[in-house]
């Protein structure tokens, strides 16, 4: 049959999987960018947390721990940013910058001792009916709960940003902090959870890799993948559902560009590797042609530094 | 009953004694944070900065090491300087340097076998015009299409890198390699003369030196550095003034991606001699902490080169006496870039202590 309906479930499911991190990490940092952070230490977030979620798990033989650690050192080294950004007022670009490059030297530190060590096999629900049913198994069922969770985020953001207080409290801080700072509303404070929420996913994010996608550690092992949740972000114009769009389509590439590379095509394999990067450059020139539209949804108070006279 | 023993004011003016002051604090207090991590994986802290920070740079083999590390970083940071400057990020000075070295090490590879003085300056040109051209991708997407440059540039790092691994894996690897992923080693003409014998400090050196003058010449002895200076600090302003902000993006990143791009070259014709799939440390985005530290100053970047290229020597002597992984580096780096930052605080904010007054208590 030269439609195997299996394969391509199985091949959906593939590409939900690798655009799990990216959905964890970009999610998280819409929110942070929704209120006027512009945090770009998220391949270093993602980074500590991979390793403390990889070490955790060889250290206490507990995947639950391990989870819930790296998302609390996500956080953890999210609070360095934010301390510097909200209280002492530091430039966004450079303090995300320094994150970065701090996050993949500790990460690398740390994770000396775990290179090598074999990873663990996660749970995964319901996998006797991803083999039962042809094409819709693989690609419902068969996942671990990480994922049902990183595709119910966007809904739960938009949900969020959209409908609830917090929300509009979140997007009116990023719009317009004096507004809201006269309003009554603790700029800091809402900017700080912001920045935290934004790390805890990141840690999450680097926790799906190095515990379920390629579940051991491997230096540097996100690749540029924080990098490419901050374009996401810019692609998805700050609407969390179309970043569930844009990471399904780059996990698609990611993993289009592994079939190619398997079936041995006559094209380099650093040109296949390559195309994730050079897809993530034309759709920002593509989606940025248009100034107004990214004016605007980008949250008006991106990046700025907002001091309040005491 | 709250007492408040200090008091937080916003300064009107930045001192500019302060201004000069803060990087160096900075540096102790990232000595003081290393010493921590240092206790906390087990060593005492003296002996391994010690380890860390003189030991390397003891005798005669380590300072012109530091020199030779120094050397590219240097001269990135002088190029990053102009962007950052003019508010433009360029985070892809590695894709930049990788893909200087890329063309340069190509026209080397041309001239295999050669002889002639005409040979090593071609190449560094060619490097040169490699890293601009590679530069000036963001640059132009930003100024026509509104792209954001710190994406753009950053993902051309990762196309720079799978390139060089392609290129010294198929078409360039040395035919009498044995498929190792390098290429042949470059001929006597294509390399930078060595200055000592038995160091491997080389004339890269004066390049990055005269450029450092040519920069400070242009910042602030020209029209051009003004421009540059003034669309930093508002874009508005340069505007109204009838500067041609776009033409000045890809100017500054012209000039950053040739700086970067010359760095590439000299460590491939100089300590490496071909080329193969790690060229760079990582040089590129060290140049940023560098560019930082040395306040965006010409005279102030090679102070910070130096300090900076330490780490990097620091790490390797660490690894060897200490065996720890040589991303300490990196981890101080990081500091270095995290308490400079957090130390500005001391330009915008004053901090009196007031101390205790007998009505308080």
């Amino acid at each position: 049959m030269i439609f195997d309906l299996n394969f391509f479930g199985m091949l959906i499911g593939a590409i939900m999987a690798s655009s799990v991190p990216l959905i964890l990490a970009a999610s998280g940092e819409l929110i942070t960018e929704r209120s006027g952070v512009l945090n770009l230490g998220v391949e270093g977030m993602m980074i500590v947390g991979a390793i403390s979620g990889f070490a955790l798990m060889v250290l206490t033989d507990n995947l639950f721990l391990a989870v819930i650690g790296s998302m609390l050192s996500g956080l953890i080294i999210s609070s360095i940013f934010g301390f510097l950004t909200q209280t002492l007022f530091t430039n966004h670009v450079a303090s995300g910058l320094a994150l970065t490059i701090f996050g993949i030297g500790i990460s690398a530190m740390i994770g000396k001792n775990f290179v090598g060590i074999p990873g663990k096999d996660f749970p995964l629900l319901l996998v006797n009916l991803r083999e039962s049913i042809p094409f819709l198994g693989p690609i419902l069922f068969g996942h671990s709960i990480i994922l049902y969770v990183a595709f119910a985020l966007p809904f739960a953001t938009n949900y969020f940003l959209k409908k609830t207080k917090l929300g509009l409290i979140v997007r009116a801080v990023g719009d317009s902090p004096v507004s809201a700072s006269n309003q009554g509303i603790n700029v800091a404070l809402v900017r700080y959870s912001c920045i935290l929420y934004g790390g805890a996913m990141c840690g999450l994010a680097g926790a799906y890799l190095s515990l379920i996608y390629t579940p051991q550690w491997i230096e540097n092992m996100t690749a540029g993948r924080g990098w490419i949740a901050l374009a996401l972000v810019v692609f998805a114009t700050w609407s969390p559902l179309k970043v569930l769009a844009g990471a399904i389509i780059f996990g698609g590439v990611t993993i289009m560009q592994l079939h190619l590379q398997a079936i041995g095509l006559r094209i380099p394999v650093q040109l296949l590797s390559a195309l994730p990067y050079i897809m993530t450059i034309i759709v920002l020139v593509v989606i940025s042609r248009d100034s107004r539209k990214i004016k605007l949804n980008t949250p008006t108070s991106l990046g700025q530094i907002f001091y309040k006279e005491k | 009953m709250e007492v408040q023993l200090i008091k937080i004011e916003k300064r009107n003016d930045v001192s500019r004694s302060i201004y000069l002051l803060t990087p160096i604090l900075a540096i102790f207090l990232t000595l003081f944070g290393g010493g921590i991590i240092f206790f906390a994986l087990g060593f005492n802290p003296i002996e391994a900065l010690k380890f860390f920070f003189i030991t390397p740079i003891s005798d005669l083999y380590g300072l012109s090491e530091l020199l030779l590390k120094a050397t590219p970083l240097c001269l990135i940071a002088i190029g990053l300087s102009f962007c950052f400057k003019s508010n433009n990020w360029n985070i892809g000075a590695e894709g930049q340097l990788i893909f200087g070295g890329i063309v340069g090490g190509g026209v080397a590879l041309l001239f295999y076998n050669h002889d002639g003085f005409y040979v090593l300056p071609i190449i560094i040109v060619s490097g040169a015009v490699g890293g601009m051209v590679f530069a000036m991708i963001p640059a132009i997407l930003k100024t026509f299409f509104n792209t954001n440059e710190i994406l753009v540039s950053l993902m051309l790092v990762y196309v720079a890198k799978l390139l060089l691994d392609y290129l010294v894996v198929g078409p360039w690897s040395n035919p009498e390699g044995f498929n190792f992923p390098e290429t042949r080693q470059f001929s006597a003409s294509a390399r930078m003369p060595i200055l000592f014998d038995g160091l491997r400090i080389h004339a890269g050196i004066f390049i990055t030196l005269v450029t450092v003058f040519l920069s400070w010449i242009i910042l602030y002895k020209t029209y051009l550095g003004f421009q540059i200076k003034v669309s930093g600090l508002s874009l508005k302003t340069a505007n109204y003034a009838g500067y041609k902000g776009k033409i000045m993006i890809i100017i500054v990143f012209m000039i950053s991606g040739a700086c970067a791009g010359i760095a590439g070259v000299g460590e491939i014709t100089g300590p490496i001699g071909q080329l193969h799939r790690n060229i760079s440390p990582d040089y590129g985005f060290t140049a940023i902490i560098v560019a930082f530290l040395g306040r965006l100053n010409p005279v102030g970047i090679i102070f910070a080169s130096l300090i900076v290229a330490l780490t990097y020597l620091g790490a390797e002597t660490a690894q060897i006496f200490l065996q720890i992984p040589k991303y300490t580096g990196q981890v101080f780096q990081g500091m270095i870039l995290f308490f400079l930052l957090a130390s500005d605080y001391l330009l915008f904010f004053k901090i009196k202590f007031l101390g205790l007054k007998k009505n308080d208590i």
